[in-house]
């Protein structure tokens, strides 16, 4: 079974971005950008199959400008054995984002499809779901752990009380949790490899998709500020001083 | 306009989270439907109808609904958007599992996560972290939203007397099976719904040492207890007492963070709490920019004593 997993190059979790001065949006000159976590922890799980000989191969995909070159020779570095770049200027929509990709399902037949449950700048959350929708596909999001059983796979999912167990039929899209598996780092001999492994460069009209993004941002603003508050000494002045604002009883 | 909003339940119960959708979906607007996707869930339709604001219950009671997969949920609910203009759930993990999968079926743009609503249109919602907040016109003709469950006012359940209307049988997709669930058994109050949060961070260091510290302090307090992911991550905690960016938005009265050092992605998920209070031994930690009230010290000999003198 091949397994396909989508990549997005984003500013890297540790940058704590700042909202541009004019509003338009958040400052990303001179940046760190690096892969979605999420979608490291997708591309790990993928490996793992293709260690447990689950999985044959490992394609991964990124739909973005040329730069998303890097977050793939990085999927490849820790492992995946091909990549697709569908390159486009365009803002990336999420419902465009899934269209290119169930074409690309379409072609390359996978068994399963591993994404990142949210990508970490825009926080949308849906990705998975709509490329699950748009197959007709079944779909395991928010997974901790995944299970393939010949033609099923069971997914255990993060859900808002606890845990919540699933089979899916093959094929199937899978989302990531953080907990399903920790990421490798690609070793010095791998990321030498993964300089010569293909990745095949396409557009969005290969795929007959139109991008034309379906929203407008108006604006980008800065949430409300929280003013840093007063330290106390001791237990006793926290207990006064909870009391007195009303916080407790 | 005319509205559908999804209904969080189990079965049994109405959730809390249906409320604030509903009323996101009242400043849309138009008349707000709910749907009542379930099985044996004839109850949680009658809560529905006496949620104020509600015009109309839709009511689909199908053994293939009984688990809420998206895979069975989603045609259904796309379906009866024929007769609506915007499809609300709530930004719960039901609500983002299926919201989007509607989306795609309408061929439309998913707006995530909405803290208000600036015009029928356009609407605000967090990036990066919520070190942003984008404001975001739709040009699509049917709108599909979720909802931030702490930006709305949760709208009354009395006063409201909808009419409950069965609508047609759900099929069976076929394609997933639900095979069952670990729930969280606690007489806590549940996280996103608590006034009070005790949480706890990697310093606690064991999952027992999380039991010993933090529980007594939340039952003190009447407390939902949560965690970093840190916590979690170590198994100090279960995975949904995660508050964060990528686990549970939260925004309770008072939120006590115990050595739990303040990371971004921990902040986005409670720095609307009204009263924050930070326990960590560093003085330096970030979490002291956001705190309300600050204790710098062990909190092994701290929140026994807090504990004890509250
Ligand atoms: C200020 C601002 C606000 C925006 N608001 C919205 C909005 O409300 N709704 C909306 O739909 N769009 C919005 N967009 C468009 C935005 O550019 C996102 O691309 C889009 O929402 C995708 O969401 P996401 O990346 O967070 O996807 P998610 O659904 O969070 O991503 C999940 C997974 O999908 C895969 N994936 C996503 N994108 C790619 C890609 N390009 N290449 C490969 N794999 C990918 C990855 O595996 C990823 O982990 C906004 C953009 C801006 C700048
Ligand atoms: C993609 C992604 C998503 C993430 N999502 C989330 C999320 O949703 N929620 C989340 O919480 N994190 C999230 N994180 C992780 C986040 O970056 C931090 O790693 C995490 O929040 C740290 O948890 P912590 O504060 O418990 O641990 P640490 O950062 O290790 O902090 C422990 C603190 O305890 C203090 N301490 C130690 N001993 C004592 C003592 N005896 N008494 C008092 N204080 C003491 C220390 O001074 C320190 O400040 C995410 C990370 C990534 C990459």
């Amino acid at each position: 079974m091949k397994v396909l997993v989508p990549v997005k190059r984003v500013v890297d979790y540790n940058v704590k971005v700042r909202v541009k001065s004019d509003q338009t949006g958040v400052e990303l000159a001179n940046i760190k950008m690096s892969m979605n976590p999420f979608d490291e922890i997708a591309v790990e799980e993928a490996i793992r199959l293709k260690e447990k000989g689950i999985a044959t191969e490992v394609v991964v995909v990124s739909i973005g400008v040329q730069q998303c070159t890097e977050t793939l020779r990085t999927a490849l570095a820790m492992g995946a054995d091909r990549g697709i770049l569908v390159q486009t200027d365009v803002t990336t929509e999420s419902l465009a984002v899934a269209k290119v990709l169930a074409r690309i399902a379409a072609d390359e037949a996978p068994g399963l499809i591993i994404l990142g449950k949210q990508a970490i700048d825009d926080d949308a959350n849906q990705t998975g779901q709509m490329l699950a929708g748009l197959l007709g596909w079944a779909q395991g999001t928010f997974a901790s752990k995944l299970d393939p059983q010949g033609e099923t796979v069971n997914v255990t999912r993060e859900i808002d009380g606890g845990l919540e167990t699933v089979a899916l039929k093959l094929p199937a899209v899978v989302t990531t949790d953080l907990r399903l598996n920790e990421p490798r780092y690609a070793s010095l001999p791998n990321i030498m490899k993964a300089k010569s492994k293909p990745i095949a460069t396409k557009t969005p009209a290969d795929y007959g998709v139109d991008m034309t993004p379906r929203l407008t941002t108006l604006k980008v603003t800065e949430p409300a500020k929280r003013q840093a508050g007063i330290k106390v000494k001791s237990v006793d002045e926290l207990v006064t001083k909870l009391k007195e604002m009303g916080a407790v009883a | 306009m005319s509205i559908l909003v999804l209904a969080e339940h189990d079965n049994a119960e109405l959730k809390d989270a249906t409320l604030a959708a509903v009323t996101a979906a009242t400043q849309l607007g138009g008349e707000v439907h709910v749907l009542v996707a379930g099985h044996g869930c004839a109850a949680v339709a009658d809560a529905a109808a006496k949620v104020a604001g509600v015009a109309k219950v839709l009511l689909a009671d199908d053994a293939a609904l009984a688990a809420a997969l998206p895979e069975n949920v989603a045609p259904l609910a796309a379906g009866l958007m024929a007769g609506y203009d915007a499809f609300v759930a709530p930004a719960t993990s039901r609500g983002k599992n299926i919201a989007p999968r509607v989306a795609a079926a309408l061929d439309v743009a998913q707006i995530s996560e909405i803290l208000s609503v600036e015009a029928p249109d356009t609407f605000t919602r967090p990036i990066y972290a919520g070190n942003a907040i984008a404001t975001v016109k739709t040009s699509d003709a049917k709108k599909v939203i979720t909802v931030r469950g702490t930006a709305f006012a949760k709208a009354a359940t009395s006063g409201g007397s909808a009419s409950i209307e069965t609508v047609g049988s759900a099929t069976d997709a076929g394609t997933a099976r639900f095979v069952g669930a670990e729930l969280t058994k606690s007489a806590r109050p549940e996280l996103t719904a608590a006034k009070i949060i005790v949480s706890g961070g990697r310093a606690l260091g064991s999952s027992d040492k999380f039991h010993e510290y933090i529980d007594p302090l939340a039952d003190k307090l009447g407390a939902a207890v949560g965690a970093s992911r840190a916590a979690v991550d170590a198994g100090y905690a279960p995975n949904d007492y995660q508050v964060g960016q990528t686990g549970k938005i939260v925004a309770p009265e008072l939120y006590v963070a115990v050595g739990i050092s303040g990371a971004i992605q921990h902040l986005a998920g409670m720095k609307d709490s009204k009263i924050i209070v930070a326990i960590n031994k560093d003085e330096e930690a970030p979490i002291f920019q956001v705190a309300d009230v600050g204790l710098v010290g062990d909190l092994f000999t701290l929140v026994p004593e807090l504990t004890g003198k509250l």
